[in-house]
């Protein structure tokens, strides 16, 4: 069947983008995508830099930081040392997409299956987004934080909200439950329980200091009643409910932040796979195009130039190296899951005999659904890609002279690669294990924090200043011991810092 | 189904707020920046954005984060030579920065945040220190203006200028014009429908003649009546048009003393007492000439490098310069056809028995040809003969501005008068 092709040349129009997005639809219904409805929308290139600034939040509350990577983005830009991305897409229901009016007609195509098929499908059917992230009422909710932050700024003045939003900035990713299963956000219930909350969590936090004497008790039975009784992950959150001080409009935002960070969580864990899963679909959807005279020659060969530069994966020793590309990596793992289905060879058979029976499309569906990055790398990362990659495991130990080769790319290396690659993906394991440990409720009402190192890996620079937010809100001393996986303390960080006399007496 | 929206035309600049409250938190070191940036800049381009750079360290963000140090385990791609169990050497701290590219030639590893400050921007973080009254602000900022003028009439426009006259004087003529066919016939009719009247006997011809006639008549008043009185075709509107305010050209003299006793506080004070007179006069007039003259005992025309830059020594003869302004002025700058504007800038020292030729040269030549002579002494203490002696000028003419200077708070109530007159 000869069929004449949608569009030729560079240039598009309304109509060609909808003609398109009708084709790749179709498509993509053949290939079983389950999406949530498309809205794309045509920005310029400055737009794009907005979004860009803003984390890629359709709206956003003000704040001096978004301003700062503004205008770092502007700036690099102007001066050619960065391209902007071709796309961006929010996790929302409809599905928000930005097409850049600067792109050509087969970027425009590019964009259209990479974002509306390939994200959207992900964000709609991931377990992860399915279970923390609620599409409907994202956009609602940020209107509201939006509101209320420019309402606390009109009542309490710039500069106090900027204290608060700094100090919960630093401390964004101590936001998240990492386990605990989070309500699904919804727009009228927030709002009549931010009312409810704020009487109420004053009350609860009065309780806790309160100052009646209680009578004797013994220090055994003192360790007994610690608070909190458990350790806390989610260091934002314990401050949302319990810092002594803190206004009720100061908690408010506090919580803002948390539920953002929230948000965001399952973007970082699933990197790879949804970039992957992205890739993937643009690629096989515009080859379908192709493969139905839909497109011509030129158009497939700007995706194909297009595509190879987001997949490349610099090695080791380039100067462009940067760290494992997760588009490359995804990119790779889902190609590998649909030849492995296919045409699997012996070794497949035996590494992954569960994918041999079934349909190509059924096993990555599978494997989209039910996988974030960490998993689905210890799940799916097989030796032949292992080898296409020619991946090595490395051990730079501080007490070892030398840096060790660990294992490579064969029969014995398979293995411990694929583990120490998972777990490089492994966001609990990335973000420093620091939690809450216990608040002197009897004496000086300061919070002990407590970080647990993996492999004697100590805390970096920034760490006192970060104490400084947390004690801007919490408002009494601060510590922050680190302890080595035994349990032993091996250093302690304070703020305020000790008086001078008693650093001397250490000496 | 997919939605398409084109959200091109909606307005960008959605990262303005937080671009200003980036800048509001980091005003101070700006601030520093600009007070830098305006002494290596030349005064012609003082009207411009400006480059600034942060410190890294100053804006970071602070996070939770790993330090150097215990066991780090990493997959990498690209295997070329290794084997399992080989043993490398640790890369220096060198080699290691090198591999992240171009990012830290500086060796700290830490690049200063750089930004570039629009002109607006730039220009209200200058004028704070001088501490100008916002309508003064307002006036150095804005872009050359545009006067409306009156333009003639034109056949559209909004309901608000719409020209009364106009449009009733052509709904007139319009009418005539469209009437006067029917009133021509409706006459010849009316004549007609007598003659038949006069007629006798009335036969039935004759009866439905004017039956016809009547009917006719009729017809043709129906159809004047029906011309509209007014239509939207006989609208005229005001028409106005912008066009740039007149401008001419100005001369501006700098005149500044650079005997031993100005050191570079004093020369820096002075250099924004003439930006401040340079920024109003770019606003005024479309071509600015500028013309430096330093003296010490003898006067010199020199660039603008040299004025501000180069020192020397000796006492100090005031009528020299003004003399040599004088002879500038006889022969490139005619009074008539410049405006002409001095600003001096000295410390107040003058050679005692040279003040009365002075007064003597401005009163006399010098006074007459200019716009505005504006004065400034960088002297905390006390004064000698030359600040009487301009005081003696500074009663009789309203436009000679002087003032005793202390810190650059005290620029801006030398210009006063002039920037009173033209905002009021």
């Amino acid at each position: 069947m000869k069929r004449k092709p949608l569009s030729t040349g560079a240039e598009w129009t309304f109509e060609l983008i909808a003609a398109y997005d009708k084709e790749l639809a179709r498509l993509a219904k053949d290939f079983k995508l389950d999406t949530y409805p498309n809205q794309l929308e045509v920005i310029t290139a400055e737009q794009m830099m907005d979004s860009y600034a803003s984390v890629g939040m359709p709206i956003g509350y003000n704040h001096w930081s978004f301003g700062k990577h503004f205008v770092g983005v502007e700036q690099r830009y102007q001066r050619g040392q960065m391209g902007l991305a071709y796309e961006l897409v929010i996790n929302s229901n409809p599905c928000i997409a930005y097409l850049m009016e600067e792109n050509t007609m087969a970027m425009q195509a590019l964009v259209i299956a990479h974002a509306c098929y390939g994200h959207n499908s992900f964000f709609k059917n991931n377990y992860l987004f399915k279970m923390w992230t609620s599409a409907d009422a994202i956009i609602d909710y940020l209107v509201f934080a939006k509101n209320y932050v420019a309402e606390c700024e009109e009542r309490y003045g710039i500069d106090e909200v900027e204290n608060v939003l700094d100090a919960c900035h630093a401390l964004m990713n101590y936001g998240v439950d990492r386990y605990k299963h989070p309500t699904p956000l919804s727009i009228q219930e927030e709002k009549i329980r931010q009312q409810n909350r704020a009487m109420y969590l004053q009350t609860q936090v009065n309780e806790l200091w309160r100052t009646i004497p209680v009578g004797k008790t013994s220090p055994s039975e003192q360790e007994k009643n610690r608070y909190p009784s458990e350790p806390q992950e989610n260091i934002l959150y314990f401050i949302e409910k319990n810092a002594p001080l803190l206004e009720p409009w100061q908690r408010e935002i506090v919580r803002i932040v948390r539920k953002i960070a929230q948000y965001f969580y399952p973007q970082g864990q699933t990197k790879v796979m949804n970039e992957g899963w992205a890739c993937f679909w643009h690629y096989t959807l515009l080859h379908a195009l192709y493969d139905e005279k839909l497109v011509t020659d030129e158009f497939m060969l700007e995706v194909l130039q297009n595509h190879t530069n987001v997949i490349m994966q610099p090695p080791y020793n380039s100067t462009q190296f940067n760290g494992i590309n997760p588009y490359t990596l995804g990119y790779h793992m889902m190609q590998d899951i649909k030849r492995m289905s296919e045409y699997p060879t012996e070794e497949d058979k035996q590494w992954f005999p569960h994918l041999i029976k079934n349909h190509w499309l059924e096993n990555l569906d599978y494997a989209m659904r039910n996988f974030k990055d960490e998993s689905f790398i210890a799940q799916y990362l097989s030796p032949h890609l292992i080898r296409e990659l020619k991946l090595f495991h490395l051990i730079d130990d501080d007490q070892e002279p030398e840096l060790l080769v660990h294992a490579i790319h064969d029969e014995r290396g398979y293995q411990t690669i694929r583990e120490k690659l998972a777990m490089q993906y492994n966001l609990g394991h990335i973000d420093l294990d620091i939690q809450v440990h216990s608040v002197d409720l009897k004496g000086d009402r300061s919070l002990t924090l407590h970080y647990t190192q993996q492999n004697r890996v100590p805390l970096g620079s920034s760490t006192n200043d970060v104490l400084k937010h947390l004690h801007s809100l919490w408002k009494f001393p601060v510590i922050l011991k680190t302890t080595d996986t035994n349990g032993q303390i091996t250093a302690e960080y304070q703020y305020p810092p000790p008086p001078a006399n008693q650093d001397q007496s250490e000496k | 189904m997919t939605q398409f929206i084109d959200r091109r035309q909606n307005m960008g600049k959605k990262s303005t707020v937080n671009r200003q409250r980036f800048i509001r938190r980091y005003k101070n070191q700006i601030k520093r920046a600009v007070s830098d940036a305006i002494g290596k800049r030349s005064i012609t381009d003082i009207d411009k954005g400006e480059r600034i750079s942060i410190p890294a360290k100053d804006t970071s963000e602070p996070q939770f984060h790993q330090g150097s140090g215990g066991k780090i385990e990493r997959v990498l791609p690209g295997n070329d030579v290794f084997v399992s169990g080989d043993h490398i050497s640790r890369p220096s701290q060198k080699e290691m920065a090198g591999g992240d590219g171009e990012a830290s030639n500086a060796g700290s590893g830490e690049d200063d945040f750089v930004f570039q400050l629009s002109r607006e921007e730039f220009l209200e973080l200058y004028f704070e220190d001088l501490e100008l009254p916002d309508l003064v602000k307002k006036e150095l900022a804005r872009i050359p203006t545009l006067r409306t003028v009156r333009a003639g009439v034109t056949t559209t426009g909004v309901p608000t200028n719409i020209n009364v006259l106009r449009s009733m004087r052509q709904a007139t003529g319009r009418r005539i014009s469209l009437a006067t066919p029917h009133k021509r016939q409706l006459k010849e009719q009316e004549a007609a429908l007598l003659t038949c009247l006069a007629k006798e006997p009335k036969t039935k011809e004759n009866n439905d003649a004017i039956l016809a006639l009547q009917e006719e008549i009729l017809r043709l008043k129906k159809k004047i009546e029906k011309i509209p009185f007014i239509d939207t075709i006989d609208l005229r509107y005001n028409n106005r048009v912008r066009i740039p305010s007149p401008s001419t050209q100005a001369v501006m003299f700098c005149i500044m003393d650079v005997s031993g006793s100005m050191d570079e506080p004093k020369k820096d004070i002075a250099k924004r007492f003439f930006i401040l007179l340079y920024l109003f006069l770019t606003k005024n007039y479309a071509k600015i000439d500028l013309v430096f003259i330093r003296h010490h005992t003898s006067a010199k025309e020199v660039s603008e490098t040299d004025f501000f830059y180069s020192r020397e020594t000796g006492g100090t003869v005031v009528s020299s310069a003004l003399e040599l302004l004088y002879q500038i002025i006889e022969q490139r700058y005619p009074a008539d056809a410049w405006n002409i504007y001095v600003a001096q800038a000295s410390d107040g020292d003058n050679w005692n028995a040279d003040s009365p030729y002075c007064l003597d040269l401005l009163q006399e030549k010098i006074m007459p040809l200019l716009q505005y002579f504006a004065y400034i002494e960088i002297m905390p203490r006390h004064h000698q003969s030359l600040w009487e002696v301009y005081q003696l000028i500074h009663q009789k003419y309203p436009n000679f501005a002087m003032e005793n200077i202390d810190t650059v708070v005290d620029i801006y109530p030398v210009f006063r008068e002039l920037f009173k007159r033209k905002t009021a």
